[in-house]
């Protein structure tokens, strides 16, 4: 209830169109949705451009030293969105953040992921960190879904907190085919390109 | 306007069953036409009558819900035209704060102003005071690219989906003498007016439509389109003129005017939509695009409209 409530008021804020360009919403795999970052609402607004039955077992992947700076924020990333808060440093074998990842894909749950690490001011996309590659080589099976999120880095650029009701689109793309023996730059950069590749023509930032 | 004067009913029953007979065109021609063509444009027709339906169902209910209905259906039509304009033309970072006291603030204080008809502040409110504050709270945060085009896009957000909007709901607010539907009837003739222009003209332009009056900016209007949709929706005006104080040739000269503004207010709006490299402003109303697809040629005749009406024909 609290959780649907969520999803339409996200869509009523961003006015958001989701255009599945290459993949059906439909089906039931297992996704790593990875999505360019530049805004608080990309993680919510992707999942709720999801089918409510893919809702319930999709799960963002978020820096816990962010999230859990306090109560509130906590409660929002694990209570509302039932995230999977992983750290940025300190990485120890226990706490390894992939094994974590790969776990929560294991037991059937999809994942949300921003490789870019950060949010980013202007709404360009930045190299991807490394955790995609190593995530892609513990679970090949997963399908790796490019997503665009165009113009959410508008409707809540980052350093605010009120957002503007922009409309705003989320293109899925062409789950990114295995290609063996490619190193990890090359499949870092390749994962990029699947993604800027989705950018819709006429659009700027 | 109520329901309960025979004038009200008789005016719906005519917007019902002009749109009943596009309705059952549609269907007729899905049977008839075969080409892969005449297919695509009779489903388009068929999605366009639909939307017809919705939209003069959601005027005519807030006409007959009163003023503060009316208000807050024009007040939710300047939201979500302003959400359409500012999504496809660009703006920075530092403009949020701007953007955000043009949603939030300006809009809402416009839309108060026409409740409470204070007419001196809802001239100036956004032409004079959004013009001075918005660029100010911009210019603090230092970022110089673009400035200019960025500040004028907002103000002219403004202007064209807040300010000349909110102009059709001051109508309820004009003092006049007794008219058949009351003040609503001035609102009436011109949605019916502008609309039914829009209507009429792609119907002659589809019907003779061969020289193309506007190739760079729209490539679907000719001058065929436009002096037979233009005459014939200022016929339709004079035939109108009954729901105005006005004569029947002045509800013609008036409704060419409001047609002609309406059309050079339709090109000003595909001009932008070229340079921006779009097609339609939204996908908000089946087969006609966005909202402001919808109410484009409105925009641009509204404020002539309010004057005349209340220069030449108020109390």
């Amino acid at each position: 209830m609290l959780r649907s409530s969520a999803a339409f008021l996200t869509k009523l804020i961003t006015g958001t169109r989701p255009v599945w360009q290459g993949c059906d919403p439909a089906c039931r795999e297992r996704r790593v949705y990875f999505a360019n970052h530049g805004s608080h609402l990309d993680f919510a607004t992707l999942w709720a451009t999801l089918p409510a039955e893919a809702r319930e077992r999709t799960r963002p992947v978020a820096a816990a030293d962010y999230w859990n700076r306090n109560r509130f924020t906590r409660g929002i990333a694990c209570g509302l969105f039932n995230a999977l808060l992983i750290s940025r440093e300190g990485i120890t074998r226990k706490e390894n953040p992939i094994t974590r990842m790969a776990d929560a894909l294991r037991q059937g749950e999809s994942l949300i992921l921003f490789p870019e690490g950060t949010r980013s001011l202007d709404g360009t996309v930045a190299d991807f960190k490394s955790g995609l590659w190593h995530l892609a080589h513990a679970m090949p099976e997963v399908a790796l879904v490019p997503v665009f999120l165009q113009n959410l880095n508008r409707v809540l650029p980052k350093g605010h907190v009120l957002p503007i009701p922009l409309l705003s689109t989320v293109v899925f793309g062409t789950p990114l085919p295995a290609v063996p023996g490619e190193t990890k730059p090359e499949f870092l950069r390749r994962a990029r390109t699947a993604l800027t590749d989705l950018i819709p023509a006429g659009s700027f930032h | 306007m109520h329901w309960s004067s025979p004038e009200t009913r008789q005016v719906i029953l005519w917007i019902a069953g002009i749109l009943l007979f596009f309705s059952i065109l549609g269907r007729v021609l899905r049977f008839r036409v075969k080409s892969e063509k005449g297919l695509a444009t009779v489903s388009n027709l068929i999605a366009r009558v639909r939307a017809w339906w919705v939209m003069a169902g959601v005027i005519i209910g807030s006409l007959l819900g009163g003023r503060t209905a009316t208000e807050i259906v024009f007040g939710l039509i300047s939201l979500l035209a302003l959400r359409e304009f500012i999504t496809a033309t660009p703006t920075r970072r530092a403009d949020h704060q701007a953007l955000f006291l043009a949603f939030f603030a300006a809009l809402p204080l416009q839309y108060w102003l026409v409740h409470t008809g204070w007419y001196g502040m809802f001239g100036i409110l956004i032409p004079v005071y959004a013009f001075v504050l918005l660029p100010c709270l911009s210019v603090v945060r230092g970022d110089t690219q673009d400035f200019l085009a960025r500040t004028a896009r907002t103000q002219w957000g403004l202007m064209v989906c807040v300010y000349f909007i909110s102009h059709i709901p001051m109508l309820l607010q004009l003092p006049f003498a007794p008219l058949p539907l009351g003040n609503a009837g001035l609102v009436l003739f011109l949605v019916v007016v502008t609309q039914g222009s829009d209507v009429l003209q792609y119907l002659w332009g589809k019907l003779c439509g061969k020289r193309k009056i506007a190739p760079n900016l729209s490539p679907g209007k000719t001058w065929e389109g436009f002096i037979g949709g233009v005459l014939s929706a200022s016929l339709l005006g004079a035939s109108l003129h009954w729901l105005t104080p006005c004569r029947p040739w002045q509800a013609f000269v008036i409704a060419l005017m409001l047609c002609a503004l309406g059309f050079l207010g339709g090109l000003i709006m595909s001009a932008i939509k070229r340079e921006r490299g779009i097609k339609d402003w939204g996908t908000l109303i089946e087969g006609h695009g966005g909202i402001l697809d919808r109410i484009d040629s409105l925009c641009f005749s509204t404020p002539l409209y309010f004057h005349i009406m209340s220069y030449c024909f108020g109390n």
